[in-house]
């Protein structure tokens, strides 16, 4: 437990592995710690980065996705009414077309009907005049009498 | 146990006294042989055991933190290096939360003391008969010497002399920054200006040789109970190992209570070989701030 040359010889090893351990040992280590710190706080970055940008790319899908959505809803509401217009035109020209077909076919009626009373009246007269004829068996004065049988058939 | 020939005083003189190579009074150098041939070279001597058990520890941690660091990548680690990694780490956030000067030393320096001290205080845990017991023979049938002459102490930290060449180098070191950081004057001032001071100019001349008496125990006691305590505390610790030993002589009962105490006292011997490890970088790196501060108040 005395003193000796030991105490001296401990004061340079230990001076020795200090330096030994500035200039060898601790800038690697320190180095290659701090570069790994790098890294990681890089990946970190990297990964906020990657999901905000994956947030904005959903949010810009969503968005697509609903513009798609209103439009498509346009497209259909527009040929919805589209078909109803057509439906609705072709209705119109049906009941036109009916009506007109029924108004010719009601007019030839008319036309017919007219007809066939006219022919209907001048055989009347005809006819009544004959009857007449052969009832009284003389002859009516055509003239005289014609004015009276007009009368008459105007009368049917 | 070291044979039947031993009193139990001298087993444990034997396990105190270092292997000493100095120079005898008549010039020569050669190792010593007993307690008196230590007297006799006195200062003149080197403590061969602690000394080259310090330096092969020392290289030892050299040489697996430097395989690291030569490796260092900053890829994932392998086990060792993440070791290494831990350790330095460990070290890097007690220095940057006690030392908060720009100084390229203080950290390599305090991760040294971590490491080498640890592993100088390991040795304590190693059985305590092994290694001395190996020395012995191998002195004896290898060198051809009495085997009763071979004195082998395994643990550095157990010779004062290691622990206060260390806190020898910290007190140089205190000094320096001291005297660089506050300049001499600066460094004067400190010592002499507190911790009695007075604006009376007189009455300050009068405190100046007080401060100056006080403050200087102050600061020679920083280095001194260093060492001391890292000394202390494993020269006892390596006593009771001794004293547990002892019991292996004392038939086969006492021998297993010994072996339990032994185990036991091992244990907590974990603590405290680590625990005086980091107390000693502790101090110093706070031994280092206080040179670096300036100006504030004490």
């Amino acid at each position: 437990m005395n003193f000796n040359l030991t105490f001296i010889g401990q004061m340079i090893a230990f001076a020795v592995f200090i330096y030994l351990t500035m200039k060898f040992i601790w800038p690697p280590i320190m180095e290659a710690i701090a570069e790994r710190q790098k890294q990681i706080e890089d990946g970190l970055a990297q990964a906020d980065r990657a999901k905000r940008d994956l947030e904005l790319a959903q949010e810009s899908a969503t968005d697509q996705l609903r513009e798609a959505k209103d439009e498509a809803a346009g497209i259909i509401d527009a040929a919805n009414k589209r078909a109803t217009q057509i439906i609705d035109e072709a209705k119109e020209s049906a009941r036109e077309e009916g009506d007109r077909i029924l108004n010719a076919a009601q007019a030839e009626i008319e036309q017919e009907f007219n007809r066939a009373k006219e022919e209907l009246r001048s055989k009347l007269a005809e006819l009544s005049v004959a009857g007449a004829e052969k009832i009284l068996e003389s002859s009516v004065d055509q003239n005289a009498h014609s004015d009276m049988l007009n009368k008459l058939a105007a009368q049917l | 146990m070291a044979g039947d020939t031993l009193t139990q005083a001298e087993y444990i003189n034997h396990h105190l006294t270092n292997l000493t190579y100095g120079r005898f009074e008549d010039g020569h150098w050669g190792f010593a042989h007993n307690a008196d041939d230590i007297a006799e070279m006195g200062v003149m001597a080197f403590n061969v055991d602690s000394l080259g058990w310090s330096i092969f520890l020392g290289a030892i941690f050299f040489f697996l933190f430097r395989g690291v660091a030569k490796k260092a990548s900053s890829g994932v680690p392998g086990k060792m290096q993440s070791v290494v990694e831990l350790a330095v780490t460990f070290v890097d956030d007690n220095v940057k939360s006690m030392f908060h000067h720009k100084n390229k030393m203080v950290a390599p320096m305090a991760l040294t003391i971590l490491v080498w001290v640890f592993f100088m205080n390991f040795m304590d845990l190693i059985a305590i008969d092994l290694l001395p017991l190996l020395a012995q023979k191998f002195g004896q049938y290898a060198l051809g010497m009495d085997p009763h002459h071979v004195y082998f102490k395994v643990v550095p930290t157990t010779d004062p002399n290691i622990t206060l060449g260390m806190a020898a180098c910290v007190f140089l070191l205190i000094l320096y920054y001291s005297l660089t950081q506050k300049g001499p004057v600066g460094f004067f001032k400190e010592l002499s200006m507190h911790p009695f001071s007075s604006n009376n100019m007189v009455l300050q001349v009068f405190f100046m040789p007080i401060n100056l008496v006080l403050e200087l125990v102050n600061l020679i006691a920083k280095p001194v109970s260093l060492g001391l305590r890292l000394f202390g505390n494993l020269y006892a610790g390596e006593m009771i190992f001794i004293l547990i030993a002892l019991m292996y002589g004392g038939g086969f009962i006492i021998a297993m209570f010994g072996g339990a105490l032994q185990i036991i006292w091992a244990l907590f011997h974990i603590l405290i070989i680590s625990l005086q490890a980091f107390i000693f970088m502790v101090l110093t790196i706070v031994y280092m701030s206080m040179a670096y501060d300036t100006g504030e108040d004490h």
